[in-house]
C-alpha cells in the first residue's frame, strides 16, 4: 500500500506590529514558503490564548507557531514576555500529552525580517511534515 | 448571523496571477451568512469602492469581507468605504490574499485553495463582528513638565509658545539643572550660562508658564487628557512672591559652613541661600537642617535684615492639586557615585575629582572663580590625568557601574583637555580611553583639534590604580597600543563618571505607570518611530531621563516632545481605538490578575452592586477597563482565569472561529 503524501496544516499566530508585518514583507519580497501556513492576525502575541492552540490541534492542525516582536521590542511593552512564559508552559504540557514539541514553536520576527519569516516557515513546515499527521488531540466529533 | 458581502480583488495581476479570483468569489458564496460575492480588478479604486457601497445598499449588507492586500495597507480605506455606505466601519474584515498568498505561492491551484481558506476565516470572523464605537474623552488643555533642566525648559517654552499653559515642577530651589553647572559646551565652546540663562529668564517671564520650584510631584491619578496631579511645595521659609533676591539675608546669615550643593561641596554656602547668581526664581531658601532658628529657635537674623519682610519661619509644606492633559518627564541624570571605585582613590584624595566637579573648578562662578587649582592645596596642577569610562561600558562589573555608554564623556573630556591646554599651556594633559566616540556634528573635528592643535596625550588603555603619595597622585596605567605599563605622577585626576537617571525617575514612573528599562531610563513607545512618547498615553519623554544625551540632542528631543504635547492639547476630544479590552462584570471575580499584567494601568477595580435573579443585591469587586488608557494588546484576556476579559475586534470567539475555519 502506498502512503499518500501528507501535507501538514500549520496555524501561525502573528502579532500585528512585528510578525504580521514581517510576513507581509516576505510577500513584498516574493519569498516563497509553503501554502500550508495560514496566518491569523492578533494585536499582540500575548493575545494568543493557550485555548486557541489547543483548539487548533483539536481541529486537526499539525503544527502551531506563534510569532511576536523580539524581546524588548514589544509594541505593548511586555506582551511578548507573557507569551514566552505562557507558551513555555503550554508547549511542555502538550509534549507530555503527546503533541511533540517540534509541532509547537515560538519565534520572534520583526517587521524588517521578511526573510526570517519565510525561512522560519519553510523550516517549520519541513519539521512538522516529517512528524506526519497529528491525531493526538483531534476531536473526532468535530469531523 | 450577518448578511455578508464578499469582494475579491484582482489587484491587477498581483493577485489574479496566482489566484483564481472568480473561483474564490464563487466558493465563498456558499459560506454561512454570505449573501453576495463578487470580484473586481481594483477594489481600492473609486470604482471598486463604489461597487462595495452599492452592494451594501442593494443587498442590505451588515458586514463585508474584502479579499485583497494586507489589512496594514487598505483596512482603513475599506472601513471608510463601509462607513460612507452607512455601516459600522468595524464590520469590515480583510483576507490577506496578496502579501500572504499570491505573492508567496507560485502555483495557481495552491494559491486559490489557500485564498479560499483565508476568505472563509474572514467570513467566519465577520459573522461575529459587532459594531464598535471609539470612546471620546475631553482634554484638559494644560501640560505638566517634571524637571526644570534644559530639557524641561525647552519643552515648556515650546508648549507655552504654542499657546498652552504649562507648569514646571522642579525639586531644587532653581530651574537650570545640570547645564547651569557647566562651564563651556562642546563642540562650539559656547559658555553654558550665556546660552542657558536667557532661556531661564524667558521661562520666568512667559505668561503661559508657572514655575513650581522646590516642589515635587506627590501623586498622579487619571489618564491621557485628564491627569489629576498633586504637587508638594516644600516649605522654603521665604515668601516667594515677596522676596526680591537682594541677598542681604545670605550675607548676614551666621551659619556659613554648609557644603554648597551647586558647587558639589567644593565650597560652602550659608543656611539661607540662593543657589547661584542667575537662579530662577531668584528667591532665597532656608535650609531647615542648617538653620539655627528653625532647629532651636535661636537667631532670626535673616528676618531682621530682610527689608521686604519675606522671611517666614512658620511656613509649612503646601499641597496643591492641578489638572493636566499631558505630562512630560524631564527628570534628567546624575553622575554615578564614585564610592565603589576605590582604585581611583576618589574617597582618599581631594585631588581626585569627577568631571562635573572639574566643570565647577573651571567655571568663573565656581569655587575658585575659574582658576584651575587643586582642591587640596590650592596650587596649580601641572600634570592632569583624565580617566574615561569610569563606570560606563562596565559589562563585566555591573554591580559597580553601568553596561551602557554614557555618550557625553568622550566629548566633555576632549573639551576639558582642550580648555586646560588653552588656559595653561604648561600643563601636561593625559586622557586614558577605551575608545573615543565622536558621532556628532563637528564632534570628531573637535576631538582631533584637542589631539593635533592642543597636544593632548590620548592613550588607549585603562588606568589600573591611583595612589596618593605626598602631594602627588601615582597613576598606574597601561598603554595598549605601545603594550607597556605607564607610571605618571599626576597633580589632579579627573574621572569621567558614568551618568545614571535621577533617583526621582523610578517613583515617578510608578506614579505614571510608565515603563522603564533595567537601567531606570524611561522606555519610549517605539525606539525608532515614537522616541519621545512613553507607551503610557499622555506621557512624554524629554532629555536624559530616556537615555544619555548631549545638549543639542536633549534640546531637539525636548522640542519633539513639546510638539507631541501640542498635538494632544490641540484636540478638544480624544478619540480612542475601539479595539480594547472589555470586562464582563457578571463573570469577573475581582481577582486582580488582569491589572497585574496591564502595562498601561488601564484596569481599575471598583465595588459594584449587582441585582441577582432572586431580587437580592450583592456588592462585588469587579475589574473595569478605562477605554482612554487601554491600548488593546489583550494580555489581560489570556490572564483572566474566569474568562471575563475579552478584546473588542479580536474576541475569543472570533479567533476561535478563524482557527476552526482554517482547520476545517
Amino acid at each position: 500500500m502506498q502512503m499518500k503524501e501528507h501535507k501538514p496544516l500549520i496555524v501561525a499566530f502573528c502579532c500585528n506590529w512585528c510578525s504580521y508585518a514581517g510576513a507581509d514583507l516576505a510577500g513584498n519580497n516574493r519569498l516563497n514558503y509553503p501554502a500550508e501556513v495560514k496566518v491569523i492576525r492578533v494585536p499582540c502575541s500575548c493575545r494568543v490564548n493557550p485555548m486557541f492552540v489547543l483548539r487548533a490541534f483539536q481541529r486537526g492542525a499539525d503544527g502551531v507557531i506563534i510569532c511576536g516582536c523580539h524581546p524588548g521590542d514589544c509594541h505593548y511593552v511586555s506582551g511578548n514576555y507573557y507569551t514566552r512564559r505562557r507558551m513555555a508552559m503550554l508547549f511542555s504540557m502538550l509534549d507530555y500529552l503527546g503533541i511533540e514539541k517540534e509541532r509547537t514553536r515560538i519565534e520572534w520576527v520583526s517587521a524588517a525580517e521578511g526573510a526570517k519569516f519565510a525561512a522560519t516557515m519553510n523550516d517549520f513546515v519541513e519539521t512538522v511534515a516529517k512528524l506526519g499527521e497529528n491525531k493526538r488531540l483531534e476531536d473526532l466529533r468535530c469531523k | 448571523m450577518q448578511r455578508i458581502g464578499v469582494f475579491v480583488c484582482w489587484c491587477g495581476s498581483n493577485i489574479a496571477g496566482t489566484v483564481d479570483v472568480k473561483a474564490v468569489a464563487e466558493a465563498l458564496k456558499n459560506e454561512p451568512g454570505v449573501v453576495f460575492s463578487t470580484n473586481y480588478q481594483y477594489m481600492c479604486s473609486q470604482a471598486g469602492q463604489d461597487m462595495i457601497k452599492a452592494a451594501i445598499a442593494g443587498h442590505k449588507l451588515g458586514g463585508i469581507v474584502v479579499c485583497s492586500c494586507s489589512p496594514r495597507m487598505h483596512e482603513a480605506t475599506f472601513r471608510k468605504t463601509a462607513s460612507q455606505a452607512g455601516i459600522n466601519p468595524y464590520m469590515v474584515e480583510i483576507a490577506n490574499i496578496r502579501e500572504q498568498c499570491s505573492w508567496v505561492h507560485k502555483d495557481m491551484a495552491t494559491g486559490t485553495e489557500k485564498a479560499i481558506i483565508l476568505g472563509k476565516a474572514a467570513v467566519a470572523k465577520v459573522n461575529l463582528n459587532t459594531p464598535l464605537t471609539p470612546g471620546e474623552s475631553p482634554v484638559t488643555k494644560r501640560a505638566l513638565v517634571i524637571g526644570g533642566g534644559i530639557a524641561g525648559i525647552q519643552t515648556a517654552l515650546d508648549i507655552a509658545d504654542a499657546g498652552f499653559p504649562v507648569d514646571i515642577v522642579e525639586t531644587k530651589p532653581t530651574i537650570g539643572g545640570k547645564m547651569a553647572q557647566l562651564d563651556k559646551t562642546f563642540p562650539t565652546l559656547d559658555c553654558a550660562a550665556c546660552i542657558l540663562t536667557p532661556k531661564m529668564v524667558e521661562v520666568a517671564q512667559h505668561e503661559n508658564i508657572r514655575i513650581f520650584s522646590y516642589s515635587e510631584v506627590s501623586e498622579i491619578k487619571g489618564f491621557v487628557g485628564n491627569f489629576d496631579v498633586t504637587i508638594k511645595r516644600k516649605a522654603r521659609y521665604v515668601k516667594e512672591d515677596i522676596c526680591t533676591g537682594c541677598g542681604a539675608c545670605v550675607e548676614k546669615c551666621p551659619m556659613k559652613k554648609i557644603p554648597n550643593e551647586f558647587n558639589l561641596g567644593m565650597d560652602n554656602r550659608s543656611a539661607v541661600y540662593i543657589p547661584f547668581a542667575q537662579a530662577v526664581p531668584k528667591v532665597a531658601t532656608i535650609d531647615p537642617n542648617a538653620c539655627n532658628m528653625l532647629k532651636n529657635g535661636r537667631c532670626g537674623i535673616c528676618a531682621k535684615v530682610c527689608t521686604a519682610g519675606a522671611i517666614d519661619y512658620t511656613q509649612k509644606d503646601e499641597y496643591i492639586e492641578e489638572k493636566y492633559g499631558a505630562i512630560v518627564a524631564a527628570t534628567g541624570f546624575n553622575p554615578i557615585s564614585m564610592d565603589k571605585f576605590d582604585e581611583f582613590a576618589y574617597s582618599q584624595s581631594k585631588d581626585v575629582i569627577t568631571s562635573l566637579e572639574f566643570e565647577r573648578l573651571t567655571n568663573a562662578a565656581g569655587p575658585t572663580a575659574g582658576k584651575l587649582l587643586r582642591p587640596s592645596d590650592g596650587k596649580h596642577p601641572h600634570t592632569i590625568v583624565f580617566v574615561q569610562c569610569v563606570g560606563s561600558r562596565c559589562s563585566a562589573c555591573t554591580e559597580k557601574g553601568k553596561e551602557y555608554c554614557s555618550k557625553i564623556c568622550c566629548m566633555y573630556t576632549a573639551k576639558h583637555a582642550m580648555l586646560t591646554r588653552d588656559k595653561y599651556p604648561d600643563t601636561e594633559v593625559y586622557v586614558f580611553y577605551i575608545d573615543v566616540r565622536t558621532p556628532g556634528k563637528n564632534f570628531d573635528e573637535f576631538y582631533r583639534r584637542a589631539v593635533e592643535e592642543y597636544g593632548v596625550n590620548y592613550i588607549k588603555g585603562m588606568v589600573g590604580k591611583v595612589t596618593p603619595e605626598g602631594s602627588k597622585l601615582k597613576v598606574q596605567a597601561s598603554d595598549l597600543i605601545a603594550n607597556k605599563q605607564l607610571h605618571i605622577d599626576a597633580d589632579l585626576v579627573v574621572l569621567a563618571a558614568a551618568i545614571e537617571p535621577d533617583k526621582s525617575a523610578r517613583p515617578l514612573a510608578t506614579m505614571l505607570t510608565a515603563s522603564m528599562d533595567t537601567n531606570d531610563f524611561f522606555t519610549e513607545a517605539h525606539p525608532k518611530l515614537r522616541p519621545v512618547e512613553s507607551p503610557t498615553a499622555g506621557v512624554f519623554l524629554s532629555g536624559t531621563c530616556q537615555g544619555p544625551k548631549d545638549i543639542p540632542e536633549t534640546v531637539s528631543q525636548a522640542g519633539a516632545a513639546a510638539s507631541k504635547v501640542i498635538g494632544l492639547l490641540a484636540k478638544d476630544k480624544l478619540t480612542g481605538n475601539p479595539c480594547i479590552a472589555k470586562s464582563d462584570e457578571w463573570m469577573c471575580n475581582g481577582c486582580s490578575s488582569c491589572g497585574k499584567v496591564c502595562a498601561y494601568g488601564a484596569i481599575t477595580y471598583e465595588e459594584k452592586e449587582f441585582r441577582l435573579p432572586d431580587r437580592t443585591t450583592k456588592i462585588r469587586r469587579v475589574a473595569s477597563v478605562n477605554p482612554a488608557v487601554c491600548q488593546g494588546c489583550g494580555a489581560c484576556t489570556v490572564t483572566c482565569p474566569s474568562g471575563a476579559m475579552d478584546l473588542n475586534g479580536f474576541t475569543t470567539t472570533q479567533i476561535m472561529a478563524e482557527v476552526d475555519a482554517i482547520c476545517k
